[in-house]
């Protein structure tokens, strides 16, 4: 005739799940917004220089991006350890440069051609032998305004 | 519900890439059209401030060899202020300066990074960096003299005059053979 149980020895209730789809939902909501996909795969190894001035690319969407930097180790067999330029998903010559950025510009609205920028992802141990050969291939397709990228510094 | 957002968020955080963009932004000079006569830019001997890395990575500015970062900074920021008007540094034109209603004497200098195709692309990295931070101080200053504030902390307006008062110049010249020379 145990009519009262003794409550309390069953160990602790479990905490309320409730509240559980909110938390991560914004979690998500989170991510959705702060991420950019990445495009194409990198078949170079660019490790950026650091620079303390750096400042944001404001516009993503009217950057377009050219990879040098030595090609990563699946691709060393075929194409060397000497520094090569990717674009898009290939490696490219100089010479290609003029068509990417023409299909580049072709891609944006006749407003934001002006704004187009390039933002060059130049490995840090390149020589710049390749560099200014790019610089000057944009120059002569007239896309100048351009980024080098860099990593912010951490400690200054 | 959860098990789906959770999902969702599993996949999110897989693709992302977190690093935001950042970099130094250059402008290059339109490329001269091939006809067009290389006219010799008449670009006086004392508003013209040549910064040159050989192919060691060694820098060189105005003649002289620079060792440490600072000593180029402050190179470069005497040529850009001038501050005691000496007739071998860059020469002033009064400009008056609409949305400010003032006139201001700007700086006519110059500065042009040379590189050889053998130095690295950190350091050219580095010495561009330099400059851009060198311009900045040049730009506070001025800000803090005339607006009270760091011109990072100045509205868009007030920035404006700040950057026709102190031009970025950097020049991206056309490719030497610097070690050559």
């Amino acid at each position: 005739m145990a009519k009262f149980i003794r409550k309390g020895d069953k160990g602790t209730p479990g905490i309320n799940t409730a509240s559980l789809p909110d938390i991560v939902f914004m979690i998500l909501m989170f991510f959705m917004v702060s991420t950019s996909m990445r495009q194409t795969d990198r078949m170079v190894n660019v490790r950026l220089p650091e620079a303390s001035e750096v400042i944001r690319l404001e516009r993503k969407d009217l950057s377009s991006y050219i990879f040098i930097g030595t090609p990563s180790l699946q691709y060393q067999k075929e194409y060397g350890t000497d520094s090569r330029i990717q674009l898009n998903d290939s490696f490219r010559t100089v010479k290609d440069i003029s068509d990417f950025v023409a299909a580049e510009r072709e891609a944006l609205s006749e407003a934001d051609r002006e704004l187009m920028t390039i933002s060059l992802k130049i490995d840090e141990n390149t020589r710049m032998g390749i560099v200014t050969d790019v610089k000057q291939e944009l120059r002569r397709c007239s896309a100048l305004k351009i980024m080098y990228a860099a990593r912010k510094t951490v400690t200054h | 519900m959860a098990d789906i957002s959770f999902l969702m968020l599993i996949f999110f955080l897989m693709v992302s890439t977190m690093d935001p963009e950042t970099g130094l932004s250059r402008r290059l000079p339109p490329m001269p059209a091939d006809n067009a006569q290389v006219e010799d830019l008449k670009v006086n001997r004392r508003n013209m401030l040549d910064v040159k890395i050989n192919s060691r990575n060694g820098v060189m500015a105005g003649g002289k060899v620079i060792l440490s970062d600072a000593d180029l900074e402050e190179i470069v920021i005497e040529f850009l202020t001038n501050p005691s008007d000496r007739t071998d540094l860059p020469s002033k034109t009064v400009k008056y300066i609409e949305a400010w209603g003032r006139e201001w004497p700007v700086s006519d200098g110059v500065i042009s990074l040379q590189n050889d195709r053998q130095s690295s692309y950190s350091k050219y990295v580095e010495i561009q960096n330099i400059l851009v931070r060198a311009i900045n101080k040049v730009r506070d200053d001025f800000s803090i003299a005339h607006f009270g504030n760091v011109y990072n902390e100045l509205n868009a307006e007030e920035q404006e005059i700040v950057r026709e008062a102190v031009p970025n110049r950097v020049s991206e010249a056309e490719p030497l053979d610097v070690t050559k020379q």
